[in-house]
């Protein structure tokens, strides 16, 4: 029996096991697939991690290092190249390595940290033929950054989510010439600064509303057909481009990466693709923990640590039994479309909490309004913008939720 | 000079280079493209018929059936994942209703076994996620599936173990009748000899018999779209469902893979280019549109990849499978049940090649069986163990999709035939197939190819020709 295993050694994971060991837990094992800890981050050279948490710009591998040395120094057990293959509702858990084979452990507590990983063309439908030089903009980092090759020297870009406009500029710096950044939506799903920095600077064409319609060459892509959309994001006939280009990036979303917290049994949100949490990031599994980029996307890293010392600290009081004591309340939140998803998704203690969520449109001049089932008004707060790319958070008092059965967000746009 | 030269490595060249391997004869099977089962192969439904389609006294009726009852022990030799899952042609009204029995008529004289008609409720019981409004259905037990790109590799596999040689990008562009035999010139000027020749060559099979002078028949593209969802919802049906035919022809059906997968398609769009397996906006919308009226609940949002495959359609009607010149063998216009049929094709093929008076005198050492790919795939967690532990590449992990180890790959690379680019090593392993679709392992996978076959990593391919997946070095070199 081991007390705490944590599924994943990135930000999340090694935030979360440092955090739990700050609670007192000492016997905790991190697996992680990858030969180094670090999660994402390794392939993220670029600066622009930590502003929040350290009040420095960071390069990912730099963050990540901050952490590593505190898993190193507080010397928390970690299993290298080690991939988990299963969990159980009995949080029984099956991971293999080239050393010990398949083996199991059975934890008290999980925290699942295993990130999230990029849609692929595949789920796009895009019409045409099946040629090289079709990347995820992730897989296409990892060329570039770990590797040292260059998958395409005449780029266009489906997607404007972070990691296309990184790539963007790495492409560029490294000597490619990128075309455009083609976005389905009338917004960008990325961060401003992004955009500014990553293609502003660099003059590349973000095209708003416009997606890939044909995809042309045989072996190795010659170029894509690209069109302006409606407003139900449909190609608009004639209003056709052909772009020559040997390679296409796609940025087109990340998915939490779920199935083994499915295979736990754990309840997962449809929206967010990840598991339904509490505000101690507990799932519908009792012991079972998630945070991170498996929870739900994150833009900045620095909020999936303080996500994760939340889960840490969960698990250790889960652990040490703390939470039974408590008073049992469930007050579920739901939210008016406007704004897509909280997380958490349901409050199960009363104490003061942050509440994150994401909108589902671009929106000015807005009022972020907390109703109870009684409809009473138990936060609000106005901002002049709200956009999908930034995930936002406020801070609700235990004292907003006190009688309330349930909770409703709701965006007023004035 | 070999004995046999057979042109095109699809299952039907495939197969009858097995067949043909079992037997004292020299033989080298020809392939244009860098990889087996690049065709109509790749790209197709993987069902193996009952046999109730075709005309009663054809030879695709006969084939189809002889190949349907010899599948399952061929698949079970070659290791390769063969379920006899059941076939059901579903009806929607009266109309429907008749043209399935038919059908049923037809299989019967065809000689396909256990054929019956099943009413709404029992075949809502046998496979709830139905549409409701679906009335009938004609049920073929004997219906089952395979994966055509598994079968194929494996047949070659075999065929080389037994002696067979397979040369790839080699396109037949020339065709000369020698005293001997024929002289074969590929596009890039490389010459092999052969006494007898089988044309294999899917839909270019009339070109092949146009460059012996046989202009007898011909063969035209008919594109067939498809879309593949995750294993997720896998089982949601557990037969193969068919709509009923009609004059718009056999409709979209839904069918879980051997691999678990859930595969919706194909369409039925002639075309003119042989070369053209592009997909289709409007062909998506069919595919999605029928589907659903076949099981509504399909969820299109777990789609993980399309594609697309050309039947090979002949003139004639029929397979064409003859023997115009002496020691020049057509097996063309294999349109489907070509996968279905395999077997018995490469059967029928020995007698022609026998009245061609070659001997077929047995091989001694003659293996029909190869080690299945999928072993450590489907093993038990002893048995993963005890592979681990003689070789612990198994126990790592390098596609977390479809959980592919390093092991796994690498025995692709070394096992006949030969994996030698990214999709080969996706055909033979299922690494890069699930729902990432290599985004995370591809870059691992090619630093494995170029080590294994000793080339740099800018000289990895895709699937051979110009399909390199690195165009170059960055700037700075990355230690
Ligand atoms: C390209 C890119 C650019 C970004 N840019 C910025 C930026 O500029 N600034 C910023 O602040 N944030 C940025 N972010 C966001 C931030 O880096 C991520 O949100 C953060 O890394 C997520 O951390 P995580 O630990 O949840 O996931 P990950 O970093 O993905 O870590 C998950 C870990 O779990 C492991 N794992 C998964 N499954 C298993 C298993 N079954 N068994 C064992 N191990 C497993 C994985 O190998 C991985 O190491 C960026 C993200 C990306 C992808
Ligand atoms: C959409 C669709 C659905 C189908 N569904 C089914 C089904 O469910 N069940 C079933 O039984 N059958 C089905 N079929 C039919 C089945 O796929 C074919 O009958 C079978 O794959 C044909 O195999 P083949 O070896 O003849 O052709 P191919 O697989 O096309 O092989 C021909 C080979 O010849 C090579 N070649 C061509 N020209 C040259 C040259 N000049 N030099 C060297 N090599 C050359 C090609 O590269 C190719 O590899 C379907 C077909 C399609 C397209």
């Amino acid at each position: 029996m081991t007390e705490l295993v944590i599924i994943g050694g990135g930000p999340a994971g090694m935030s979360a096991a440092v955090a739990a060991y700050e609670s007192g837990v000492r016997d905790i094992l991190i697996l992680e697939r990858d030969k180094k800890l670090g999660g994402i981050l390794q392939q993220c050279i670029h600066n622009g991690f930590g502003l929040h948490k350290f009040g420095e710009e960071l390069t990912g591998p730099e963050y990540a290092w901050k952490y590593e040395q505190k898993v190193r120094e507080l010397e928390i057990p970690v299993k290298l190249n080690t991939m988990v293959l299963d969990i159980t509702e009995d949080k029984v858990i099956t991971a293999t390595n080239e050393e010990e084979g398949i083996f199991q452990i059975q934890a008290k507590a999980i925290i699942l940290a295993m990130g999230c990983r990029e849609r692929s063309k595949g789920a796009l439908n895009i019409p045409g033929s099946r040629p090289a030089g079709i990347y995820s903009a992730g897989t296409a980092q990892k060329y570039v950054n770990m590797m040292g090759y260059l998958p395409g020297k005449e780029v266009v870009i489906l997607g404007s989510g972070d990691i296309g406009l990184i790539m963007a500029r790495r492409m560029t710096l490294e000597g490619a010439k990128v075309h455009a950044v083609c976005e389905l939506m009338p917004y960008s799903g990325g961060l401003i600064r992004n955009i500014e920095q990553c293609l502003n600077d660099f003059h590349i064409p973000l095209k708003l509303s416009h997606t890939v319609t044909q995809i042309h060459g045989k072996e190795r892509l010659e170029g894509v057909t690209i069109s302006q959309v409606d407003e139900k994001r449909r190609p608009i006939p004639g209003t056709e481009e052909y772009i020559p280009c040997d390679t296409l990036l796609l940025s087109v979303g990340l998915i939490p990466e779920n199935e083994l917290s499915k295979s736990a049994g754990v309840q997962m949100d449809r929206i967010t693709g990840g598991a339904v949490v509490d505000q101690n990031r507990q799932t519908s599994v009792d012991g079972i923990f998630a945070c991170g980029n498996v929870l739900h996307v994150h833009d900045l890293v620095d909020y999936v640590s303080e996500e994760a010392e939340i889960a840490g600290k969960s698990a250790a009081e889960y652990i040490f039994k703390k939470n039974t004591e408590k008073e049992a309340v469930r007050i579920p939140i739901t939210t008016d479309g406007k704004i897509r998803y909280t997380v958490p998704e349901v409050i199960t203690e009363k104490k003061d909490i942050s509440v994150f969520f994401r909108v589902a449109d671009v929106y000015r001049n807005v009022e972020i309004c907390v109703y109870n089932d009684k409809n009473e008004k138990v936060f609000s707060r106005k901002k002049l913008k709200a956009a999908p790319g930034e995930m936002e958070n406020i801070p609700l008092k235990a004292a907003a939720f006190e009688n309330a059965q349930s909770l409703r967000f709701e965006l007023e746009v004035k | 000079m070999f004995d046999i030269a057979i042109i095109g490595a699809g299952v039907v060249g495939g197969m009858i280079a097995r067949k043909l391997s079992g037997y004292d004869l020299s033989i080298c099977l020809v392939e244009r493209k860098n990889d087996v089962a690049m065709g109509a192969t790749r790209a197709n439904s993987a069902i193996v018929h009952a046999g109730f389609d075709a005309h009663s006294g054809s030879l695709k009726a006969k084939l189809n059936v002889r190949g349907s009852e010899m599948m399952e022990e061929t698949a079970a030799q070659l290791g390769v994942k063969y379920r006899r899952n059941g076939s059901l042609v579903i009806g929607f009204n009266e109309e429907d209703r008749k043209e399935l029995e038919n059908l049923l008529d037809r299989g019967n004289q065809n000689g396909v076994k256990d054929l019956r008609i099943l009413e709404k409720e029992e075949l809502h019981a046998l496979e709830p996620n139905l549409s409701e409004n679906v009335e009938c259905a004609l049920y073929a037990p004997t219906g089952a599936i395979i994966c055509p790109y598994e079968l194929t590799i494996a047949a070659v596999g075999n065929a080389m173990d037994n002696g067979a040689v397979l040369e790839r990008n080699f396109e037949v562009t020339d065709i000369k009748k020698e005293e001997e035999g024929y002289l074969l010139t590929s596009a890039d000027g490389k010459e092999i000899c052969a006494r007898t020749v089988i044309n294999a060559a899917g839909v270019y099979a009339d070109k092949i018999a146009a460059m012996v002078g046989d202009q007898s028949f011909s063969v035209h593209p008919r594109r067939g779209e498809y879309i593949l969802l995750d294993k997720e919802v896998g089982n949601l049906i557990s037969h193969t469902v068919f709509r009923t035919p009609s004059k718009m022809g056999k409709g979209i059906l839904v069918t879980p893979t051997v691999d678990g997968n859930l595969l919706t398609g194909p369409t039925s769009v002639d075309i003119s280019d042989k070369e053209d397996t592009s997909t289709t906006q409007e062909g998506f919308a069919k595919v999605i549109k029928e589907a659903q009226e076949n099981v509504s609940t399909i969820p299109f949002g777990k789609t993980i990849t399309s594609f697309c495959g050309l039947r090979a359609v002949g003139s004639t009607g029929d397979f064409i499978i003859n023997a115009p010149k002496k020691g020049f063998i057509n097996v063309a216009g294999i349109e489907s049940p070509g996968l279905s049929a395999s077997p018995a094709i490469a059967e029928y093929v020995a007698e022609l090649v026998k009245e061609q008076g070659i001997s077929l005198v047995e091989k001694e050492n003659y293996n029909p069986c190869r080690e299945a790919m999928h072993h450590f795939r489907e093993a038990d967690m002893d048995e993963k163990n005890r592979i681990i532990s003689k070789d612990k590449s198994y126990g790592k992990i390098v596609c977390r999709c479809e959980g592919i180890t390093e092991g796994e790959i690498l025995a692709a690379l070394r096992t006949n035939p030969k994996a030698v680019d990214l999709d080969g090593v996706k055909r033979r392993t299922r690494a890069q197939m699930g729902r990432c679709q290599g985004g995370f392992c591809s870059p691992h996978i090619v630093e494995m190819i170029a080590k294994e076959l000793n080339i740099p990593i800018e000289k990895v391919t895709k699937s051979g020709g110009n399909s390199y997946v690195n165009l170059g070095r960055t700037k700075g070199e990355v230690k």
